[in-house]
């Protein structure tokens, strides 16, 4: 069980905020945090890892690691953190960024071996493309065997399908630690995919806490499917609209009749749904 | 041929660089990681024996060596050193003279690290000193050479300290610099020639290898 309740003001782009997360975590839950950027997500597991201050208390099972009193030292806390740009040793190879965290060379055969990357454990980190080197960053942050694994956007620089094999891999290796895990995610199917939990922070605040389907799914009533997506071009063809709209890595048209243009701008957010439609999944 | 002069010059250069070396660390790690508004202030006390003339650094020094200052006397009661005019003296003015020269290729060397690496280092648990050895100094060879050899090169290449403080007493502090500026006074024009030469060829040889060896790095590394 971890008991967050924190606050911290933080100075944003736009203005200062205020950060203040109240929060409880059961042991092995897997949760995203989701949020537009600069709400502060990554100040939160910053925080939790103790590279960053902050008023509040943080309890881990029976272990304080923050209070009035003070803060236990990162090197102190039971933590893994993947960093979204892997942040690895350059100096050492994919086995010694391994041993480097803890010398248990089964545990770290083990790891690669469940990743695929034990044929490369001697190449250096510059050597490696992107989706290997997180893996052997997520392996890393493993081999501390920590009670809490922070992930900071992990897959976000990686290529659509190289991030549904590692969601796959960070999803087998949850299983088999069965470490409590909070994810930075801005993707919904990662985000569904993956976590039990997702906690959606705006200004610094929580604003929804729930199962991935209460928040994520956009659906309300007797609409048979949602989408929300960013409206991109509107044309006028003879006497109906045709409206450009980008969801997800999609591009769709939708025809609209001139009462529902009215209100519309190119840029602006909108849902797609249907209520009185059949579609068909081939 | 007396080469005296010379073997003179690469231990004084080789001393300074040592102590430098060893000083500077904590300096330059500290100025890397700070976010105190002291830092401006420090920086330009590092950086002043860059822009002083040498005159200016050796009056002070010289000054503050001398047998009637508390330092000068201190040296000569507690250790009996006298400062003046010796090597131990020399090895102390290069110090402060050359300090900028290994402060700042390591500061920058440490700021170039990407600092999740280094928190990285800190969440499996490793201390700062740890992460400064295994993580920190390995990943930056090359300002470490930088560093290294400049401040020795420099070193070697100093002349007006060298001469307020030390002066030309030959086997003690008559370094090459400071020969050659001698032999052009009595006009002993074929002896500076050889000297000056040797000086061109080695410091050019240094500075060489430096470069040599920045390149290959960064094309290992892919920078």
């Amino acid at each position: 069980m971890i008991d967050i309740n924190i606050t911290k003001s933080l100075h944003g782009v736009e203005s200062d905020m205020n950060l203040h997360v109240n929060l409880h975590i059961k042991e092995g839950e897997f949760v995203a945090l989701s949020g537009k950027s600069g709400s502060g997500k990554t100040t939160l597991l910053r925080v939790l890892a103790g590279l960053e201050d902050a008023k509040g208390e943080v309890r881990v099972g029976d272990d304080v690691w923050l209070d009035g009193k003070g803060s236990l030292a990162v090197q102190q806390r039971e933590i893994g953190f993947v960093f979204q740009d892997y942040a690895l040793f350059e100096n050492m190879s994919v086995l010694e960024n391994l041993l480097f965290v803890r010398k248990d060379k089964t545990l770290a055969k083990k790891l690669l071996e469940m990743t695929e990357l034990y044929a490369l454990k001697e190449r250096y980190p510059n050597t490696l493309s992107g989706g290997q080197k997180q893996r052997v960053s997520i392996c890393r942050a493993l081999m501390k065997k920590p009670e809490i694994l922070l992930l900071d956007e992990p897959l976000s620089a990686l290529d659509p399908k190289m991030r549904t094999k590692l969601q796959q891999e960070l999803l087998t290796l949850h299983k088999e630690f069965k470490t409590t895990t909070i994810m930075v995610s801005h993707d919904p199917s990662e985000i569904y995919r993956l976590a039990s939990r997702v906690v959606v922070l705006e200004n610094g605040q929580i604003i929804n806490d729930g199962t991935p389907k209460e928040v994520l799914l956009k659906t309300q009533g007797t609409q048979k499917f949602s989408f929300e997506g960013e409206l991109l071009a509107l044309k006028k063809v003879d006497v109906i609209f045709v409206a450009v709209v980008a969801i997800g890595q999609q591009i769709v048209e939708v025809v609209l009749s001139q009462q529902e243009v009215q209100n519309l701008q190119v840029g602006d957010r909108v849902t797609l749904s249907t209520k009185a439609f059949a579609p068909t999944i081939v | 041929m007396d080469f005296s002069p010379f073997i003179l010059s690469f231990k004084l250069a080789s001393l300074t660089a040592l102590i430098l070396f060893t000083v500077s660390l904590p300096l330059a790690w500290y100025l890397s990681q700070t976010k105190s508004k002291m830092k401006p202030l420090l920086e330009a006390v590092t950086a002043l024996p860059i822009v002083l003339p040498p005159s200016v650094l050796g009056f002070y020094i010289l000054w503050a060596f001398s047998a009637n200052s508390p330092l000068g006397t201190f040296f000569e009661e507690t250790f009996g050193i006298q400062l003046v005019f010796s090597f131990t003296g020399l090895v102390v003015a290069s110090c402060f003279y050359s300090l900028p020269f290994m402060v700042q290729p390591l500061q920058s060397g440490f700021e170039s690290l990407n600092k999740n690496m280094l928190e990285a280092s800190y969440i499996a648990g490793k201390s700062k000193l740890q992460t400064i050895i295994f993580v920190a100094l390995p990943n930056m060879k090359p300002a470490l050479t930088t560093a290294i050899i400049i401040t020795f090169a420099h070193t070697v290449g100093e002349f007006g300290v060298v001469l307020m403080v030390g002066g030309s007493i030959p086997n003690e502090t008559k370094v090459a610099s400071v020969a050659i500026y001698e032999m052009v006074e009595m006009m002993d024009y074929s002896m500076a020639h050889i000297y000056s030469a040797l000086m061109i060829g080695l410091s050019f040889l240094i500075l060489l290898t430096v470069y040599i060896f920045n390149a290959r790095h960064n094309k290992r590394f892919g920078v």
